[in-house]
């Protein structure tokens, strides 16, 4: 059997930083997948962007849960993914973070999925969320990133690339 | 490229435990993925499913904030501090539609680590009624300080004969 999940590149943080860029992607593969667990010097927002595009072309729509209910919500004309758009990155606890993307080396607005596992022994949130790029280019680079303040130096993020044959 | 994503140990049942252990769970890779597909001898239509690390069932090394919805009720969200272990959801239990069974995938990043390890897991049962069938998506926190070298499912009452379970690695390199 061929092997069809790959590590593409990984990076763990030997100092804390603003960025985790996986650049120049191969086509290759079929999906993509993304794995982080890591903290932020601060708390603060975890968000992605694909090929550095700042533009509002990232949408999504989510599911999640606290500990006190259940609750759904939607972004539209973002410049960038929130991968926690409910819970910042601790400073203490690491948090999970996968983005699944699919088809991105096709020639269609590519859509993916994002779950975010954080329970901080007291207060958390599991969320599940679509989105959404509105673009037709092949996606040859994933940015992590955070807006003023840096991701904590031991987190890690690596990528996979999945093979439909 | 290596193949990264390997088979570490299976156990499908020959007949009914209470208990499924992986043991002896090398250091070497990067994650661990589980996957199951279990049914209950609870005499229910549900039957919960537990997970623990390294024998620990007896501290409160655990927490856990999950969402779930089915059973035609809504959908609900929960946290739990300080637990003894982590609640998976809802297996398919002894009065559920025969020859069902639920499915879960538990992801563990970074195993090894010998600080807090975060996990996500993820169970569903389905069994063509309008009364019952749940999804359980939970976000789990394990503060042991070693490292997870063993992982143990325990059952409501026994995890019945031919209930599979599956353990792999992945590597980032």
């Amino acid at each position: 059997m061929p092997a069809t999940y790959e590590p593409i590149a990984t990076t763990t943080l030997s100092t804390a930083a603003s960025s985790i860029t996986f650049s120049s992607i191969p086509s290759t593969y079929t999906d993509l997948r993304v794995v982080f667990v890591g903290t932020g010097t601060t708390s603060v927002g975890l968000k992605a962007r694909f090929n550095g595009d700042t533009g509002t072309n990232y949408s999504y729509t989510e599911l999640f849960g606290n500990g006190t209910g259940v609750f759904s919500g939607r972004g539209t004309s973002l410049n960038y993914f929130s991968l926690d758009p409910q819970r910042n990155l601790s400073t203490t606890i690491p948090i999970m973070n996968t983005l699944d993307v699919f088809s991105y080396a096709g020639s269609t607005n590519k859509t993916t999925l994002v779950t975010q596992s954080d329970d901080e022994n007291g207060v958390g949130v599991i969320l599940n969320m679509a989105h959404l790029w509105r673009s037709t280019s092949a996606i040859n680079e994933i940015s992590l990133l955070v807006f003023s303040s840096t991701i904590t130096a031991g987190s890690i993020a690596t990528l996979y690339g999945i093979k439909n044959a | 490229m290596p193949n990264t994503y390997q088979l570490i140990s299976s156990n499908v049942l020959s007949s009914n435990v209470a208990s499924v252990t992986f043991s002896s769970i090398p250091a070497t890779y990067t994650d661990l993925v589980m996957r199951w597909s279990v049914r209950d001898s609870n005499v229910s239509v549900n039957a919960n499913n537990f997970i623990y690390y390294n024998g620990n069932s007896s501290t409160t090394s655990y927490s856990q904030t999950y969402f779930r919805g089915g059973n035609s009720n809504g959908v609900s969200s929960t946290r739990n501090t300080d637990d003894n272990d982590i609640y998976l959801g809802y297996n398919n239990g002894s009065t559920s539609t025969s020859n069902t069974f639920s499915s879960g995938e538990l992801y563990i990043p970074n195993y090894a680590s010998t600080s807090t390890r975060p996990m996500s897991s993820f169970l569903a049962n389905e069994e063509n009624s309008t009364s019952s069938g749940w999804m359980h998506i939970n976000a789990g926190l394990y503060r042991g300080t070693n490292a997870i070298t063993s992982i143990t499912l325990t059952a409501s009452v026994n995890f019945l004969a031919n209930s599979s379970f599956y353990l792999y690695g992945i590597s980032k390199s």
